[in-house]
């Protein structure tokens, strides 16, 4: 017999669902906010919208088959536009979809406390995969930046409290 | 369920264990399963040295196929942009219109006058460097791009550009402002293209530091920062000083502005070389538009007055299909070309002695190898127009030799009309 962890109170966890215009709208709308809007708001560089977005469906599916997907075609896409190497930011989000939707099916991610320290832990975890692949598989040099990830990690969380608050409104209860 | 228990297995036990652990470890191996594909195909990318070397079609498919499709929407959105932008500002907000042409008036006024003092000194080091044969590369031709995107990260520094194959772009353009160079072209698909900029980690450009003639490699070493590296510590460089490119790497073509130096410190780990910061010179935060470089022109300079001879020599030989060029008959022959002309020193003694007639024409020198030589009386100098073989000589082997002295005559002479038939030599 197995046990498993939660960390909920909840006696069920909700799984939610998508329609399939926003399954897709949302991740492109993400990706191009990413790559053209930046282009003239500078700042955005510093959030990772993909990403954000990858976690989203990943804890609101609680499913991490569809998560790792998730997160492996809009990592793809993203690279496409990064000019790295096709796969850099995939294997990162794949990773990434996987464990958050393990870990929603284990921990209340719905309120902003969770959420905050969730993306913070995330972005990080993203960060570190995304490196150990550059410089293990792709012979990358960049150096690692503490304090820019680190700044970056706790704006990320910040803004997936506002952005997953809003993105409530698109699921579909079964 | 039902199906496990109507097919019995061959190994009792092991089918339903494996069922089982399929069932049970399901997710993570589709985990490894897609981290595995992702894994082969990043390798397939890293093992392609060639899709990095210029020329070559190295853009991914799947990278050429998503930029085809997301292209046209962001250019949608760009045009919609500057729609709005320009109606607004070329027809609602005019105010201060007036002021500013005036001063753009006195600005041209002032630019005309020190375009004039500029050509003077351009025309002198051209004829100096046409001394020296120097060999120069330059911009030949250029496309001017819209940036329309960027990388979306701070990770790489690449631009995305509307102007892909089809407009002529190539892999390992150059990619310039007129303040100074941005990038090369890394990716091309059909309708857009990505550029490396020069402070990305993985660029680099010759450069040569301009005050002190110090070569050295600009590369971006992170953050957006530019450093020139391969400098020596026992070398002097001064803050302030101009870089621009050497023209050494065969993409970025000699003379362009790259920054200037804005530190100078001895290597933090006690290496031989300085950490040389730079500013680039173009503002490659704020990209708006950039000009690539489809043509790089590599010619040897000549001077001004080279120009004209040349092609009189050519319109004769072609207005003059009987016209032969026999070397024996050039060597010894100072006679000249055209009866009117007279003697080589004749001709040369004025601008205006039978400057209407084409032999005399074809009489001017051919300075650029008199530049390079230094013998104007050379008689195996060979005539660049072909003509057919004639017995009677050559008017421009005629004069190959003798008035090489003085281009300025002959550049007036070619613009003459060449009459249609000549006049014959004397014997």
């Amino acid at each position: 017999m197995s046990y498993t962890i939660s960390l909920t109170s909840r006696e069920d966890i909700d799984v939610h669902r998508f329609s399939w215009p926003v399954s897709i709208a949302i991740p492109l709308l993400a990706l191009f906010i990413q790559v053209f809007v930046s282009r003239r708001l500078g700042f955005i560089k510093i959030f990772d919208l993909p990403l954000l977005v990858t976690i989203f469906f990943a804890v609101a599916r609680r499913r991490p088959v569809p998560g790792l997907i998730t997160g492996a075609a809009i990592g793809t896409l993203q690279d496409v536009f990064a000019g790295s190497y096709i796969g850099l930011n995939g294997i990162a989000k794949t990773v990434i979809g996987y464990l958050a939707s393990s870990l929603g099916v284990r921990i209340d991610v719905d309120n902003p406390g969770s959420r905050f320290l969730m993306t913070l832990a995330f972005c990080l975890v993203h960060r570190i995969v995304y490196m150990i692949i550059d410089i293990g598989l792709v012979g990358g040099t960049e150096p690692w930046y503490w304090g820019h990830t680190l700044v970056s990690s706790v704006a990320n969380g910040l803004l997936a409290v506002l952005l997953f608050a809003g993105m409530d409104r698109l699921k579909q209860r079964p | 369920m039902g199906r496990r228990g109507s097919a019995p297995s061959a190994f009792p036990g092991v089918g339903i264990d494996m069922e089982n652990f399929f069932t049970r470890y399901k997710n993570p191996m589709v985990l490894m399963a897609v981290i595995l594909i992702q894994v082969v195909a990043l390798a397939t990318q890293v093992k392609r040295p060639d899709s990095r070397t210029p020329g070559s079609s190295g853009t991914p498919l799947i990278r050429s196929w998503t930029m085809a499709l997301f292209t046209p929407f962001e250019r949608t959105l760009v045009a919609t942009g500057h729609f709005f932008r320009n109606t607004w500002h070329n027809y609602i907000d005019l105010h201060d219109v007036r002021k500013q042409n005036r001063e753009l008036q006195d600005e041209l006024a002032r630019l005309r006058l020190e375009q004039v003092r500029l050509r003077a000194g351009a025309d002198e080091s051209q004829r100096l460097r046409a001394l020296l044969d120097f060999k120069e590369r330059f911009v030949g031709q250029t496309l001017a791009a819209e940036v329309i995107g960027t990388s979306g990260t701070d990770l790489s520094r690449i631009i995305q550009i509307d102007k892909g194959s089809r407009a002529g772009v190539k892999q390992d353009m150059a990619v310039i402002t007129p303040d100074g160079i941005v990038g090369k072209v890394k990716d091309v698909s059909s309708l857009s293209s990505l550029v490396l900029m020069i402070n990305d980690r993985e660029s680099g450009a010759g450069v040569i530091l301009q005050n002190s003639r110090l070569h050295g490699i600009l590369r971006g070493v992170g953050q957006g920062e530019l450093q020139v590296s391969d400098i020596m510590s026992d070398e002097r460089v001064d803050t302030g000083e101009a870089v621009v490119t050497s023209g050494g790497d065969g993409v970025y073509p000699k003379g362009l502005p790259a920054g200037t130096v804005t530190k100078v410190a001895g290597d933090s780990e006690g290496g031989p070389f300085l950490f040389v910061k730079i500013k680039p010179a173009a503002n490659l935060e704020r990209l708006e538009e950039v000009l690539i470089v489809t043509k790089v022109a590599e010619e040897a300079p000549v001077a001004a007055g080279d120009s004209a001879p040349r092609r009189a020599a050519e319109i004769l030989a072609e207005r003059l299909p009987s016209v032969s060029k026999t070397p024996d008959n050039t060597a010894g022959n100072k006679t000249p070309a055209n009866g009117t002309a007279g003697p080589a020193p004749v001709a040369n003694s004025g601008p205006t002695a039978t400057m209407n007639k084409p032999a005399a024409a074809a009489a001017t020198p051919k300075s650029k190898p008199e530049l390079k030589t230094g013998d104007a009386s050379t008689p195996a100098r060979k005539p660049k127009a072909p003509a057919k073989p004639s017995p009677t000589p050559s008017a421009d082997d005629a004069a190959a030799g003798d008035n090489s002295e003085t281009p300025q005559p002959a550049e007036k002479k070619s613009q003459q009309p060449p009459s249609p038939e000549p006049e014959k030599p004397p014997r």
